[in-house]
């Protein structure tokens, strides 16, 4: 039981930089803007996150900052992409390698310690947060338990993302302006003809977009860790972005891949050197290569085709 | 006097001369320069060199494996010598390129590469680890202790078994939780999933959790620290990252290894071949500072020193990994 409870809090920890960034994905590429850049932008806003953190010792200002850091880099895809009508694949790329360098050398010039930033004290970070009530239901079986190991003591962005996965759906599928967002990624012509800004309509997903990998990037440097180190992002982009096209651009199913997959990465960490029923000791190389593996066995096995939205990776040229 | 004169000025201008001419250099590992751990320690003895001696080196670090041996052959046709390696990955690069350079001095730390113009460096880890397995064992109470490893080869294993002996040397019934972060050399600086790691085995019941992995032992630290619980650090001094939450750290020194690589290729002192630094020779040791001597009690202090009298002296000879591939404790 205890070993199960600590299994689904790393889970939970594991899955929240993903989650945050698949749906930061989701907006964008909903409304017909895809972005390959999701590394580029978590990468930058830990970065942000973790320097500003560390010269004013507040996380709130760092959050702020990372937010702002890759709303700054969502807003050059955007203009690369909406206004001036750009490769929307070669604008995130470029993304992704302009903040993978950019870290670096900032970090190098304002640290001097080889990209890092220095480690940050307690409080410079998103600590955990006790709910209420973890004391009074310790002694109730199974649910004190998974309410004080598992629901409690995360970080507060941690709450934000799984909260964030509802929200979005509530906001796509229940507002005005999430049908419109859709809308604009299926048919753009019919929204404009409707009389609505295509270019206003995809701005604003992809602000939405920058905004999710903020959080993102911060709680890796600022929550999860303490502090940046060049590269932290290690791929969380692209696995979000799998977890997008897995979970068919569904925030739910999305918030339920991201589970998975962190889930096979928590298991991966804590089955290494675990003696298995038959097999004996498992071998570190089999666990750590487990999550890839059944990955692509759901993918090719069991989700079926994944249609992504029909105007996605066009930019919208208005007829004249 | 004024011959004294001329002379004292010859030799002040020769060896200015000579202290422009010697170029050294070094090459980390993945982890980088600023680790905090092991290539670190290198970097602490090449800018002791600097600042000794005033003589200027150069150094890199390499960001993927194939710029190993460029990086080992530049600095040989730039006329740099020596050329120190740190990490035992860059020995195949260094077999090829020390042979196409035989008068180009090289270091190596960590491997063995048998060349006549090499000195390989090789240090009795599994000595220094078993002395923190001690304390680690006697500050763990009733608790469980743990170790996370970086890339899983032999070397680090060798910290593991190390350790595992000193700490069943207290206590036979303790369970050490080892885990390896990865196959890799990502594994060097991984701090998140160094992190994780050290959370599981906290987890399970570890009270001290011992780390042997560069950059990622800074989320190990961490989260140890986090949790409450203690920290070993590695290979650099590291109490002073969370002070009174490391309760020791593995000295492996490193740094002294490049250092003397520098002074004895400047003063004409070089040697080839393999050498070991061990307990005995101040190879490797446990770190004792303001930072962690509440942690250390007099108990705890003696029980090591009487371990690591036993080790030097021969009467306890701790089991190394990489003789016979296994762990016997």
């Amino acid at each position: 039981m205890e070993a199960l409870v600590a299994l689904l809090d790393s889970t939970v920890r594991l899955s929240t930089p993903l989650l945050l960034a698949c749906l930061a994905g989701l907006y964008s590429e909903r409304s017909g803007v895809f972005d390959i850049g999701l590394e580029g932008k978590l990468l930058g806003a830990a970065f942000a996150a973790a320097a500003t953190a560390s010269l004013t010792g507040s996380p709130w200002l760092g959050a702020l900052a990372a937010v702002a850091a890759s709303c700054a880099l969502a807003l050059v895809h955007g203009v690369a992409c909406i206004s001036a009508r750009g490769n929307q694949i070669v604008s995130g790329v470029a993304i992704n390698f302009l903040a993978l360098g950019l870290t670096a050398v900032l970090g190098h010039a304002w640290f001097s310690q080889g990209g890092k930033t220095p480690p940050l004290a307690q409080e410079a970070r998103l600590g955990p947060l006790e709910l209420p009530l973890s004391e009074t239901l310790a002694g109730v079986p199974v649910l004190g338990p998974v309410w004080s190991g598992l629901v409690s003591g995360h970080s507060v962005l941690v709450y934000a993302a799984f909260l964030a996965a509802p929200l979005t759906w509530w906001v796509l599928w229940r507002t005005r302006f999430g049908l419109r967002l859709r809308a604009v990624g299926e048919n753009p012509a019919a929204v404009d003809t409707a009389g609505l800004s295509v270019a206003g309509l995809r701005y604003r997903a992809v602000l939405v977009c920058g905004l999710l990998c903020g959080l993102g990037g911060a709680y890796l440097s600022i929550a999860q860790g303490a502090g940046f180190v060049p590269n932290m992002s290690a791929g969380k982009g692209f696995i979000a972005l799998a977890a997008l096209i897995f979970a068919k651009w569904r925030p739910m199913q999305a918030m339920a891949t991201c589970l998975l997959f962190g889930f096979l990465d928590a298991s991966a960490i804590r089955l290494q050197g675990v003696e298995l029923p038959l097999i004996g000791p498992a071998p570190v190389q089999l666990i750590q290569a487990a999550p890839y593996i059944l990955t692509v066995v759901l993918l090719a096995g069991f989700i079926g085709a994944a249609r992504p939205p029909k105007a996605g990776g066009a930019p919208y040229l208005k007829e004249r | 006097m004024l011959r004294a004169l001329v002379i004292a000025a010859v030799a002040a201008f020769a060896s200015a001369l000579q202290a422009q001419e010697f170029k050294p250099a070094v090459v980390y590992d993945l982890g980088g320069k600023f680790d905090g751990s092991f290539n670190e320690a290198a970097f602490t003895g090449a800018e002791k060199f600097k600042a000794e001696t005033g003589v200027e080196y150069r150094d890199f670090e390499i960001q993927n494996d194939s710029q190993r041996e460029q990086a080992l052959r530049r600095f040989a046709r730039g006329g740099y010598d020596p050329v120190v390696a740190i990490g035992f990955s860059h020995a195949s690069a260094m077999e090829k390129v020390a042979a196409e350079f035989p008068q180009t001095r090289f270091a190596i730390v960590d491997s063995v590469v048998d060349l006549p113009n090499v000195r390989s460096i090789l240090f009795n880890e599994h000595e220094g680890s078993y002395l923190v397995g001690v304390l680690a064992a006697m500050a763990a109470g009733e608790g469980d202790v743990g170790f996370v490893g970086g890339m899983d080869i032999p070397l680090i294993r060798k910290f593991a078994c190390g350790y595992v002996g000193g700490a069943k040397s207290m206590k036979p019934d303790i369970e050490v939780f080892q885990n390896m972060t990865g196959t890799t050399g990502a594994a060097w600086n991984d701090p998140a999933k160094g992190g994780e790691l050290a959370r599981s085995q906290i987890d399970r019941g570890a009270e001290v959790v011992y780390h042997a992995a560069g950059g990622t032992g800074r989320g190990v630290l961490q989260a140890a620290a986090d949790a409450g619980k203690l920290g070993i650090g590695v290979d650099s001094n590291q109490n002073a990252l969370h002070p009174g939450k490391v309760l020791t750290s593995m000295l492996k020194r490193v740094d002294v290894a490049v250092f003397d690589a520098f002074s004895d290729a400047m003063n004409d002192e070089w040697s080839g071949g393999a050498r070991v630094l061990g307990l005995a020779e101040g190879g490797v040791g446990w770190a004792l500072d303001a930072n962690n001597e509440s942690l250390i009690t007099d108990a705890m202090k003696a029980a090591v020193e009487d371990a690591s009298a036993k080790i030097v002296s021969g009467e306890v000879v701790v089991h190394d990994y990489m003789a016979d591939s296994a762990c016997p404790y």
